[in-house]
């Protein structure tokens, strides 16, 4: 268990090692002047703008030598310094992302739960019956090509406006102060709903698939050929087959976290929903590159963790990784 | 003679396979239309050709934008964007894959650890956070730029399945007796093991198309796509910032999303039909 956890651990260090030396050489050494672009679209006065561009020039520390940035650059990370958020002047980015986060934690946390628990669960029973598999996976086909802005978009058209049913922008209703009242918490409910669903249907397609297949594939094992020769019932079976069928769909969350981010993105958007995703945007539309950083590294953090939370699950369900053997996901 | 008999029995099983014929037929739908829909369009992609908002009609197939701009014209332009991106985003995401696959499977000990190591921290990487954060720096972009470095994020599964199967056939009989007649390494990759693997890239290759039309959806339609030409991710953006959906404008937005979905989702059918074809113990199912 040692190993495996000390070789992954490894590869989040050098991962967030890599992303943070990513996020801070990209404003460098990109064509162009990101301070001039900052100011040149703020249209501000010539003195004011020549002020400004000082200021940020000292605030990127961009006239210092390189290694000195690179340097300056982990020391104020390590303070929980990202800089100054332009769009939001003069909130620090830090405290702008922070009000973001929760609404991504409402809303990613369940939706990848959820479809991860019904796919598999689905996914099981349409490998049982040939009823259930020719209805189950063309829909699971269709869903998981289906891009999540666009599916986003038809239920906010369909459910939003024709049926006018659900709110298709913001947390909640704009004549609400957030606190912790049941009309708050029943608003926010309600607009959370449209976004989860986009982010749990397309994930359910694809975890459907993956474990019909998986299944289909484990029921072809010898282990499974052995036991029905043995007449083990076929329900013992089934379930051996499961399990087993579990581990690539745990490995696989992993693997699908970054597509799971960028769904989770452009759904926010979609809803303007005040995640990072929607941060990201205006952070974007208004070329604020501290912002853009700072969403960048949040989700690096956030997908590392979540990593981390799939490893310590994948030691829990698969016995050779505490026997020191690495197994499956090594 | 074996060899061609091993194919009219491949050929026999796809005809057969009615995925394979669903998903090709859907794909070479969309690719006729992408090639012959130009034809029928004198318009500009963002040309202000008719009047505002108008829902399809004789003149106007797909009806138009919110600035009277032609929905038809640029939806085909968009379909030819995104076999584009699929192509080039797709190979190249394929071909790194294959490289990284196959000399890290064949050399093993160090050179595959560290090129292990690689594979498993851009694995963990968000790959569209990094393209947001380079499109965002970038002033002017185009769709091949966008395929490229869509092609250099997306590898990493792509090596890590080659890696495990250039791996297992490494110390087969048939590449054991390459080596000891003294053939080089990259020969006996290239003339030993690739063949061998042909139908399983073939399979990466698809899936990596997939992905990459789906990245660079995703990537327009947060408005970091190609600032020079259409796509139907942006044709989804400008639709979603244009207020179609407040104005019940459907014909805007409804034809990129089916496109993208079809493709896609063609590609999967696609994908899976092809391993029932080579794959003898799926071919029952």
């Amino acid at each position: 268990m040692r190993r495996y956890f000390g070789r992954k651990v490894l590869i989040y260090v050098l991962t967030f090692f890599l992303a943070v030396t990513i996020d801070w050489l990209i404003p460098r050494f990109m064509p162009g002047n990101p301070v001039q672009t900052m100011l040149s679209r703020t249209a501000v006065r010539a003195e004011a703008a020549r002020i400004m561009y000082g200021y940020y020039t000292r605030a990127f520390g961009l006239d210092l030598p390189i290694w000195q940035q690179y340097l300056n650059f982990w020391n104020a990370l390590f303070h929980g310094d990202l800089g100054t958020s332009v769009y939001m002047f003069p909130t620090p980015v830090a405290r702008v992302l922070m009000r973001a986060v929760p609404y991504d934690i409402i809303l990613l946390l369940p939706s990848i739960l959820l479809s991860w628990f019904a796919g598999n669960w689905f996914g099981a029973f349409a490998a049982r019956s040939k009823w259930l598999d020719n209805t189950i996976s063309p829909l699971g086909y269709i869903l998981t090509a289906t891009p999540y802005m666009w599916l986003g978009i038809l239920l906010a058209w369909i459910l939003g406006i024709v049926l006018d049913i659900f709110p298709i922008a913001g947390a909640y209703s704009f004549d609400l102060r957030p606190g912790l009242s049941w009309v708050f918490i029943a608003s926010v409910l309600h607009h959370w709903f449209l976004p989860f669903a986009s982010l749990f249907l397309v994930g359910f397609g694809g975890w459907a698939i993956g474990m019909r297949n998986m299944i289909i594939y484990e029921l072809e094992a010898d282990y499974s050929h052995y036991l029905e020769a043995l007449g083990a019932p076929r329900r013992l079976v089934r379930k051996y087959a499961f399990r087993n069928a579990m581990l690539p769909q745990l490995t696989g969350l992993a693997l699908q976290l970054g597509v799971i981010v960028a769904g989770a993105v452009v759904t926010e958007v979609v809803f303007s929903y005040p995640g990072i995703g929607y941060l990201l945007l205006a952070a974007i539309q208004n070329q604020d590159y501290f912002l853009i950083q700072g969403c960048f590294l949040f989700i690096i953090i956030g997908v590392l963790l979540a990593n981390f939370a799939i490893d310590v699950s994948i030691v829990l369900v698969d016995p050779r990784t505490r026997t020191g053997m690495l197994g499956e996901a090594a | 003679m074996t060899d061609l008999k091993e194919r009219s029995e491949i050929l026999y099983f796809a005809l057969r396979n009615n995925k394979l014929k669903v998903g090709l037929g859907v794909l070479l739908f969309f690719v006729v239309l992408s090639l012959v829909g130009p034809l029928f369009t004198d318009y500009a992609p963002f040309g202000y050709v008719g009047p505002a908002a108008q829902p399809p009609s004789s003149e106007y197939w797909f009806g138009t934008t919110t600035f009277g701009q032609d929905v038809f014209t640029q939806f085909v332009l968009g379909l030819q964007a995104t076999f584009l991106v699929g192509i080039i985003g797709g190979g190249l995401g394929t071909l790194i894959g294959i490289l990284v696959g196959f000399t890290a499977g064949y050399r093993g000990g160090i050179v595959d650890e560290i090129l292990n190591m690689l594979t498993n921290i851009v694995l963990v990487i968000p790959t569209l956070a990094i393209l947001l954060i380079i499109a965002a720096y970038l002033e002017v972009r185009g769709i091949l730029a966008e395929s490229v470095f869509i092609g250099f994020t997306a590898w990493p599964w792509a090596a890590r399945a080659i890696r495990a199967q250039t791996f297992s056939l490494r110390s087969r009989d048939f590449v054991d007796l390459a080596r000891l007649s003294g053939m080089k390494p990259g020969k006996i990759i290239f003339t030993e093991i690739a063949p061998n693997m042909m139908s399983y890239l073939l399979l990466v290759f698809i899936l990596q198309f997939g992905g990459a039309v789906l990245a660079a959806a995703t990537l327009d339609f947060i408005g970091l796509g190609p600032t020079n030409a259409v796509s139907l991710g942006l044709m989804m953006n400008y639709a979603v910032l244009w207020g179609a959906l407040i104005l019940g404008m459907w014909w805007w937005f409804v034809p990129p999303g089916v496109a993208i979905m079809s493709i896609v989702g063609a590609l999967y059918v696609t994908n899976v039909g092809l391993d029932e074809v080579f794959n003898p113990k799926l071919r029952e199912m």
